[in-house]
């Protein structure tokens, strides 16, 4: 069972909360000036690395605010919560 | 040595001391025409038809771990072919049929046993959906069929069909032809057999770099040295991301645990094989006696070879709501693999961008039952350098087109 601190409401169990993903992928500012790689790079292609992984989390069952956690991908330590930045979702 | 009947009783007149390994642990030579990266199920069926089909033998097949020790070994076993999709379930059905054969085809018993899948249906909704699925499975001419409680009561007597449950049993879809197969057989049968075709198997062998010359793959850095080839196949399940990277190649895919378990081995109490989608679980007994169930995977990224303890609950909960007469069976063992989800719940069996180099990934939870098919395709694809007409939609520029395969939600269950 995971223990993610959600940074508003401290530290709850991982079933309190949704996955969102990867985090730090905007959306692009001009859709139609990509090309349909970079299109595609956007909508699907995603690092997926084996180690440190900065993700979305959701605190669905609590507060339902979105925030970013950096959790290795292996051992699933969690490095720490951050609150998101306004602009971006990193 | 061929397996046979003979050789049972040869063997066993010789106390059994004279059994020959069934695969060499040879050294990797220096280049080889074809490495493929990967000693799974897929890995070791796309050397074996290499080698059967087009004739390519000098062939390496590189393992990190040991011959079933990955997802091979983690699965439970099912292999169906009653997909919704024209596409998947042509591949699928090209599996299903080397299946049928495989055991001759190896001299190998693989213990495949078309015991039937049924895919139950919960709603109205599941119902229309299953409908549709069979009509989608009978008219690319694939066996299923739609059964309602009474007959799914009558086959399995021991299912909760109350009208009363939680999630009443309303039907389900049944394709007869479907059923499980021995999964580590499967590994070492495909090994054994491509190893007499002249395939190197090099066991604890990790491939960390991928060389190129130019937009060439010329071989891989590994464990164990430098080896050269003129194409290289990677076919590593969970690890694609990590061996794509390698070579500068994004995937649209995402690793994650799934998790399976076993029972404590009962006495004969469940002769098919039961999956669920609405409570998400499925269920079959192995020839050993044990309960053998499959859960979902983890909702995050993962690369622990292990699951969370959530998931296990909820596994337990669907397994139960079903089968409530196994409340009291303990589970002996669970185990996680490492599985790539893609977005469209569709595998990539495709060229890249780079000369040389073709993966086989994105199986996501469902890739045990397509090993022989998966296999054969890759194999093509691979030989001719250009895919076979059953896995051309398959191609990785499916992401960049928008022509996806959408089987999330559409297939008998979530893989």
């Amino acid at each position: 069972m995971l223990l993610i601190k959600c940074p508003w409401c401290g530290d709850r169990a991982e079933t309190e909360f949704s996955y969102g993903g990867e985090a730090g992928i905007s959306r692009p500012a001009e859709p139609d000036a990509l090309s349909d790689a970079e299109w595609a790079d956007y909508l699907f292609m995603r690092s997926n690395p084996r180690g440190a992984h900065r993700e979305l989390w959701n605190h669905s069952q609590g507060c339902r605010r979105w925030f970013g956690v950096e959790r290795d991908t292996v051992t699933y330590r969690i490095a720490g919560s951050y609150q998101l930045s306004p602009e971006t979702t990193d | 040595m061929k397996y046979s009947a003979f050789s049972l009783l040869k063997n066993a007149l010789s106390h059994n001391r004279n059994w020959r390994e069934a695969w060499r642990s040879p050294e990797p030579k220096k280049k080889y025409d074809v490495i493929i990266v990967g000693g799974g199920g897929h890995g070791l069926a796309t050397a074996y038809y290499l080698a059967k089909e087009h004739g390519v033998r000098n062939v390496a097949v590189l393992e990190k771990g040991w011959i079933g020790g990955g997802n091979t070994g983690r699965n439970t076993t099912i292999v169906r072919s009653n997909y919704l999709w024209t596409e998947a379930s042509l591949l699928y059905e090209k599996s299903m049929k080397l299946w049928e054969g495989l055991s001759q085809d190896l001299n190998y018993n693989v213990m495949f046993s078309q015991r039937g899948v049924y895919n139950l249906g919960h709603t109205l909704q599941d119902m229309r959906d299953i409908e549709r699925r069979v009509n989608a499975n009978r008219l690319n001419g694939i066996d299923a069929e739609i059964v309602d409680a009474a007959q799914i009561r009558k086959s399995i007597p021991y299912i909760n069909t109350s009208p009363d449950a939680r999630y009443p049993i309303i039907g389900a879809s049944l394709q007869r032809r479907a059923g499980v197969a021995r999964h580590d057989a499967v590994a070492w049968g495909f090994a054994r057999a491509a190893n007499k075709l002249g395939v190197d198997i090099i066991e604890q062998c990790e491939v960390t770099g991928i060389n190129r010359t130019g937009s060439r793959a010329t071989g891989v850095e590994t464990s164990r040295g430098t080896i050269e080839a003129d194409k290289i196949g990677v076919v590593v399940a969970g690890h694609a991301s990590v061996l794509g990277s390698m070579a500068d190649l994004r995937l649209p895919v995402e690793s994650h645990p799934l998790q399976a378990y076993v029972s404590e081995p009962l006495k004969p109490v469940l002769d098919t094989v039961i999956m669920s989608n609405a409570v998400h679980g499925y269920i079959s007994q192995s020839d050993k006696g044990e309960l053998v169930i499959g859960a979902g995977i983890d909702a995050y990224l993962g690369y622990g070879q292990r699951g969370s303890f959530p998931t296990i609950e909820h596994a337990m909960q669907a397994i139960l709501e079903l089968f409530p007469i196994f409340s009291r069976v303990r589970m002996l063992r669970m185990w996680g693999g490492i599985v790539d989800v893609c977005p469209d719940a569709c595998p990539i069996i495709s060229k890249t961008p780079v000369d040389g180099l073709y993966f086989n990934c994105g199986w996501g939870t469902g890739g045990f039952k397509a090993t022989p098919g998966s296999g054969w395709v890759f194999a093509h694809t691979i030989a001719q350098d250009r895919p076979h007409e059953l896995n051309a939609p398959f191609d990785l520029r499916r992401f960049e087109t928008g022509a996806l395969i959408d089987e999330h939600g559409a297939a008998a269950v979530a893989h």
